[in-house]
């Protein structure tokens, strides 16, 4: 067992080196080297557990003393705006059991790999008129507006019964919400203003329900009164939001990275559904874009990884870490979409592995593969380090991807 | 090989459906995954141990 160092614990960062923006902070993958569970600073000051490989995560995540209760006082929160939020923005995702899997139960049917498979054609259907659209303005295009935030964002308003018209307005609340850099009125703000939009929805769907899921969620929940307005109204923000910011930024990001990888896009491109989701598997993998971590508080002393975590201390599994733990995956630098990449953590671990991670992988299967075939000629029209990346967003990627063809 | 699944545990990721569809299913109303085979035979032994492994909330047990 080690003692906590002397010295002050390194700044956690998302600061990636220039020229590898799909490559962890080089101050992260230095404290990987040293060890699988390291003091580092937040910046409030305060100190966490950085755990750093893929099976000390693993163990951590499953364990039921690791609470992600945001409500602790030691909780690791990401930046001031997040600190001011939390307490606002509490869902199943931040409760422990057996609360957390009794709420997240009222979704988990919704997103079951049916459901998911049986939204194909629409989801095709969406992918078809935006790249018609695209192909119609002709180049060059920002794929973030014209493909990557609308087909997401289009899919999750339609099976949550959100108007998509107005898209503008929750794009908005929820850019700010997951800024880091927003002050923390901003974000407050900003998520009152979207929980007050989804409270007159709910109360909407209560009156004239429709075929979606806050239909089911105001006729089951709130008028047999088991849950108020104001909690259907924090589960729909936390699945609009979670349902297009993601896989908004999986698909610019990934193709970004492709178009750095021709050998690795032609196979995307031409290769059977089958390799294509073995590709979605392997670019969830190496870009990991949850790049903040997994956050978590200790409620009972752990010992993993040759280290003591106390009780009441800060635990962050750094997932994009474990992406490339080489004791997992070989050679993990590489992007490789033939290898078997299903044990990475981009969608965490644990009982709050991401509930709409198989909607997200059929949106990623068709969504790359229908762009690629598409516009066979697609070049970025700025070089990479050029190129805006969400280095201070809770969801990592690109605020814009300027594509000719 | 004998499979045993904790239902209270599932969290309804669907991995175990991914890696090994023909031993794994879920329940419509809410995902909990749904035994199909708890013996199932030798060529289905690498997909439920992988399923097993990536089960988030490690809720497959195998003996």
């Amino acid at each position: 067992m080690t003692e906590a160092p002397a010295a002050p614990a390194p700044a956690l960062t998302t600061r990636r080196a220039p020229g590898c923006p799909f490559d962890p902070p080089p101050v992260t993958q230095e404290l990987r080297e040293q060890a699988p569970v390291t003091r580092v600073s937040l910046w409030n000051g305060s100190t966490a557990w950085l755990v750093t490989r893929h099976e000390e995560q693993v163990a951590l995540l499953r364990d039921p003393r690791i609470s992600a209760d945001s409500r602790h006082s030691g909780y690791p929160t990401v930046s001031a705006s997040f600190e001011a939020t939390r307490a606002h923005n509490r869902t199943f995702i931040t409760m422990d059991e057996p609360e957390h899997n009794a709420q997240r139960r009222r979704f988990t049917g919704d997103f079951t790999i049916k459901r998911m498979q049986a939204l194909r054609p629409r989801i095709e259907r969406i992918i078809t008129d935006l790249l018609d659209a695209m192909e119609q303005a002709g180049p060059p295009a920002d794929l973030v507006t014209d493909f990557a935030l609308p087909l997401p964002s289009l899919v999750i308003c339609e099976l949550l019964g959100v108007p998509y018209e107005d898209h503008d307005f929750f794009q908005r609340c929820s850019a700010v919400m997951i800024d880091t850099r927003s002050a923390p009125e901003a974000a407050l703000a900003a998520s009152q203003e979207l929980l007050d939009y989804l409270e007159k929805l709910v109360e909407f769907k209560a009156e004239q329900p429709g075929d979606d899921l806050l239909s089911r969620l105001a006729e089951q929940y709130l008028l047999t009164g088991e849950s108020t307005v104001d909690e259907c109204a924090k589960q729909a923000r936390l699945l609009l939001i979670a349902g297009h910011e993601t896989t908004a930024n999986m698909i610019a990001l990934g193709t970004c990275a492709l178009l750095q990888h021709p050998d690795q896009l032609a196979a995307v491109r031409d290769g059977s559904p089958q390799r294509v989701a073995g590709a979605v598997e392997e670019l969830l993998r190496y870009l990991t874009i949850t790049h903040m971590g997994r956050r978590r508080v200790a409620v009972a002393d752990i010992e993993v990884g040759g280290q003591l975590i106390r009780a009441g201390e800060a635990v962050i599994c750094a997932n994009d870490l474990a992406n490339r733990d080489p004791e997992v995956f070989a050679d993990p630098d590489r992007l490789d979409v033939d290898r078997a990449a299903r044990a990475h953590l981009a969608f965490g671990s644990g009982p709050h592995q991401c509930l709409g991670q198989n909607l997200a992988r059929i949106e990623l299967q068709l969504a790359y593969p229908a762009l690629l075939r598409r516009f066979p000629g697609l070049r970025l029209d700025r070089p990479l380090e050029e190129l805006p990346f969400r280095t201070d967003m809770a969801v990592y990627g690109l605020h814009e991807l300027p594509l000719s063809w | 090989m004998r499979i045993t699944i904790d239902e209270d545990k599932c969290c309804g990721a669907g991995q175990c459906v991914l890696a090994a569809p023909e031993v794994f299913d879920q329940r419509d109303e809410d995902g909990v995954v749904v035994l199909l085979d708890a013996e199932p035979p030798a060529e289905q032994h690498a997909a439920v141990t992988e399923a097993a492994q990536i089960c988030p909330a490690a809720a497959i047990a195998l003996a």
